[in-house]
């Protein structure tokens, strides 16, 4: 009989806000230690949370991009444990009347398009960091992370795989990037994953025993632990045992998950009303003012690509996992370049390009426009596609016009039947053993004297002329 | 001097009532010799009174509860754990009080975070009655009443959550205000249960509390639950009179038990308020009774959470041990008895299963508590009830039995619990003891128990 697995998943996002969720300090990764904290993020006694509403609306962007049901009033709570790391010996998060829920996301899993639920969304208050190199003997504790804001999502127990939990998180990542509701850095840990599973008969409609893993900020080491898990679990059971409840640590440099301590995991977290601030209040026409300003989401716009502009299913998913890529290439689109070749450019020199500047589409100095332009003069003969990947990295190193670029280092393409023989003869002179293959019989050669021939040009000779010349000169000899 | 026929400037706030201002030097002489009340917990250097603003309280003294944030003198909760401490930043009333020209003349003493209601629970000993020395001033702002008592300054500001500005006041023969929840910001008031905590002000006369009020109150962004509200003149407010005013007399707040003498003297008022121009009449508040376990359901759920913090990491006391548990074991037995005592019962009452039993039952009968009030007022303008069962108790009495201790809080509670404000003015005295009448009004109804307390402040003016 095959064994399944039953997951969930909660992902901690750390929101795109400027300042912390309940005061004026700005929410910054790295800098000094407790450099950028104040008396009501570090808990100090008498200060007072106050709610920074700009943080309501990107979490209102989340929660909308997931479908949720927004609820117009939300409740801060206070959930309770002791660590160093959390200076009011409490966090404030939304515990009975979250912010959202019930929402879906679908994304291409292992088995076709898969639907998972969201239970909830809701908004918290992050805890500093412990420092375990910094002190001889003792750790220092850094809180300029303290009360910056994250969102909560719970899924419901719909994934199947370790493998589908690892694409489902990448669809949510690229969700929340495209909203812009966070930068999804991983380094940085603006995304954390704890899963819950465990393992029943295939088909079986009880759930069995599950355990948590806490604590893991890479999608790759969330299916490496999760994968670990079940193979656990399914030998535990498969030995005739139980499956014990416990909470494990994954530990990313070992591979492996450790169980923690009992007392860790009896948290009886004690959770009330915060009574320092208001609840939530939202109303329809903030709703609506969000879900107009949403973009279209990734997947929707990646099937309109192919529809609309008939791209392979390649191109318009690359395309599309970036905002930043879709943009560039349908303002490329909107000044008349063939869509196909748009997306080549994109996806090719362009992102060749960012890869190796380290930018992105809306970083690169090289705009739409001048694309447009150097794609025009390549349709025009004026210069060969491979000259014009030149053109491209000096583009971006020193801005101007393609045309004047092309001028001013003389990258024309060479149309002069002239010079364009000289340079047909001098590369057949030179390379007889090709010729001879060429001539018995092996005509795929030809590629690679017609490379010879812009290589002797330059670049700049035109690419047709110089095939048509190569096959005169050795049909007629 | 005739208060109903003038509005009087600051200057005349300050010579009123005859006994003259003391010094720096005045009180700490007072304090330091054998006739001390330890009513500081500190008092000001002369270089630390900052130059201040002109306003209504220009070169005023004023004294602060211990639990309010200052930068230049320590704010101890009158704790062990906060010993010492300084806080690096100011509470907002304290910034309003400078701005009206207030100099802080020192720290008074409390008990321990609030908790409590006769200053015995202070870490730094416990308060005497400038009355009676060997009777409570009250608490938990019993520091505060005691130096406004004994004329070391007229006016301090206190904190209430259960009665702990009113209580003190009428023990020790002053006026104390508590406002309604979200009139004062609470910014720099180390919480003890957040939703009931208020400052409060104490003054030797309504005149001086009410004006003391008004320079405090007011909306301020740093605190979510202050509200955006205008401040009334409160100070016009005590010389307004009370004609045509519908005094409540809530029947629950007038028990059996209560001593025949106590019962006298309220009856007075009563009568006291009629000549002034009122109607008095009985009205119910059914769910009185339960205010009391409601409240110490709710407030040790909350102080629980409040007083998390004092951890011993980032400031205060913190006793060194090996491993971090240990740290926080021996840093947390440096709170005091009913500290702890209360720590516990809202540990115990917020925890998983006993939630809904306790808090939420004590959410609901809160909810019942202010919609007593709210339907009170449909009728009458104010409330009129003592502030306490008794005049103030002996030193020691009840310090062993602290369900004695919570009922001294019986009449009080219940403003807490519905945020609206609350008053106490001296009403004569039980065998030389000052006795206290409370005034309770609606949300924002501070003008009317101002100006019921100024009628009947007039009125025993009047007898002497
Ligand atoms: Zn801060």
């Amino acid at each position: 009989m095959n064994w399944e697995a039953v997951i969930g998943v909660e992902i901690h996002v750390r929101l795109k806000s400027e300042y912390k969720l309940f005061c004026s300090d700005r929410a910054v990764f790295g800098g000094e230690p407790n450099t950028h904290i104040c008396p009501v993020c570090i808990g100090l006694p008498g200060a007072l949370p106050v709610l920074n509403s700009e943080i309501v609306d990107l979490a209102l962007r989340t929660a909308l991009a997931f479908g949720c049901t927004i609820h117009f009033e939300s409740v801060w709570a206070r959930k309770s444990y002791f660590y160093p790391d959390l200076p009011k010996g409490y966090q404030i998060t939304q515990f009975e009347h979250p912010l959202a829920t019930k929402g879906s996301v679908t994304f291409p899993g292992s088995k076709g398009d898969t639907s998972v639920k969201i239970r909830r969304v809701h908004i918290e208050e992050d805890a500093g960091k412990l420092l375990h190199d910094r002190v001889p003997r003792a750790s220092a504790i850094d809180l300029n992370r303290a009360g910056t804001a994250l969102v909560e999502i719970v899924t419901e127990p719909d994934l199947r795989t370790a493998a589908d939990v690892r694409l489902f998180l990448g669809e949510l990542k690229q969700t929340l990037e495209y909203v812009g509701a966070s930068n999804c850095n991983m380094e940085e840990g603006d995304l954390r994953v704890d899963a819950n599973v465990s393992v029943r008969r295939s088909g079986s409609p009880r759930l069995g025993n599950k355990t948590e893993i806490k604590n893991v900020n890479s999608f790759s080491g969330v299916e490496r632990a999760l994968s670990l898990e079940i193979a656990r679990q399914i030998a535990t059971l498969e030995a005739g045992s139980v499956v014990g409840q416990q909470t494990l640590r994954w530990d990313d440099h070992r591979e492996e998950l450790r169980k923690m301590r009992s007392k860790e995991e009896s948290h009886d977290y004690r959770y009330f009303p915060e009574p320092d601030l208001s609840p939530v209040r939202v109303t329809q026409e903030q709703v609506t003012t969000v879900l107009e300003s949403l973009p279209e989401l990734p997947r929707v716009r990646c099937s309109r690509f192919k529809k609309v502009y008939e791209l392979r299913d390649y191109d318009a998913e690359v395309l599309t996992q970036s905002a930043a890529n879709a943009d560039y290439f349908e303002e490329l689109v909107g000044i008349h370049i063939d869509p196909q070749v748009a997306a080549k450019w994109v996806v090719g020199p362009l992102q060749g390009l960012m890869n190796q500047r380290r930018e992105n589409a809306q970083t690169v100095p090289v705009r739409p426009a001048q694309i447009a332009a150097l794609i025009g003069l390549i349709e025009r003969g004026v210069v060969s596609e491979s000259a014009a990947k030149s053109v491209l990295v000096i583009l971006a190193q020193e801005g101007g016009s393609p045309s004047d670029i092309i001028e001013a280092r003389g990258l024309m393409q060479e149309q002069d039947i002239g010079q364009l023989t000289s340079w047909v003869t001098e590369v057949l002179a030179k390379r007889s053993e090709e010729v001879a293959r060429y001539r018995g019989g092996e005509s795929k050669i030809l590629g690679y004297l017609v490379g010879q021939v812009m290589q002797s040009s330059g670049g700049t000779a035109d690419p047709r002329l110089a095939r048509d010349l190569l096959i005169k000169q050795l049909r007629n000899e | 001097m005739s208060l109903q026929d003038k509005v009087l400037s600051s200057s005349e706030v300050l010579n009123f009532g005859g006994s003259g201002f003391r010094s720096l030097d005045d009180i700490k002489e007072l304090e330091g010799g054998r006739e001390g009340l330890n009513a500081f917990l500190a008092v000001a250097e002369p270089e630390d009174l900052e130059a201040c603003g002109q306003g209504p309280l220009e070169g005023v003294m004023v004294a602060l509860k211990d639990n309010i944030c200052t930068k230049r003198l320590p704010t101890t909760c009158g704790s062990r754990i906060l010993k010492g401490y300084r806080s690096p930043y100011e509470a907002t009333v304290v910034r309003r009080l400078r701005r009206a020209g207030a100099l802080i003349a020192g720290k008074t003493n409390l008990d321990e975070f609030g908790m409590g209601s006769s200053t015995e629970n202070s870490a730094f000993g416990p308060t005497l009655n400038p009355v009676d020395r060997s009777l409570v001033p009250g608490g938990s702002s019993g520091g505060s009443a005691a130096a406004v008592a004994a004329g070391y300054v007229r006016m301090a500001l206190g904190s209430d959550t259960g009665g702990s500005v009113r209580q003190p006041a009428a023990f020790c023969g002053v006026v104390g205000i508590k406002p309604t929840y979200g009139r004062i910001s609470r910014y720099g008031l180390i919480a003890f249960a957040s939703s009931l905590d208020q400052i409060g002000t104490i003054g030797a006369t309504v005149l001086e509390a009410s004006l003391l009020l008004e320079v405090v109150s007011g909306h301020d962004t740093r605190d979510s639950t202050s509200a955006e509200k205008p401040v009334p003149r409160y100070r016009d407010a005590a010389v307004q009179g009370i004609e045509g005013m519908v005094v409540g007399i809530p029947t629950e707040y007038f028990p059996e038990q209560l001593d025949p003498p106590v019962r006298a003297l309220l009856d007075d008022a009563c009568e006291r308020l009629v000549a002034a121009g009122a109607e008095v009449r009985p009205v119910s508040l059914p769910h009185t009774e339960f205010a009391i376990p409601c409240y110490y359901v709710l407030a040790t759920a909350e102080a629980s959470s409040n007083l998390a913090r004092y951890d011993g990491v980032r400031f205060g006391a913190r006793l060194p041990a090996e491993g971090l548990d240990r740290m926080y074991e021996l840093t947390r037995g440096n709170f005091g008895a009913e500290v702890k005592r209360r720590i516990m019962l809202g540990t115990y009452v917020l925890s998983s299963g006993y939630y809904d039993a306790y808090y939420g039952t004590a959410q609901r009968t809160r909810a019942s508590i202010a919609h007593d009030f709210t339907a009170a007022f449909n009728e009458v303008d104010v409330l009129f009830t003592p502030t306490s069962p008794t005049p103030a108790f002996p030193l020691g009495e009840r310090v062993l039995d602290p369900v004695a201790m919570y009922l001294s809080d019986v009449f009080t509670v219940t403003a807490n619990l519905a945020g609206i404000p609350g008053l106490s003015v001296p009403i004569g005295t039980v065998g030389g003891l000052p006795l206290g009448g409370q005034l309770l009004g609606p949300w924002w109804g501070e003008s009317h128990i101002i100006a019921a307390a100024g009628a009947l402040e007039a009125s025993y003016r009047e007898d002497t």
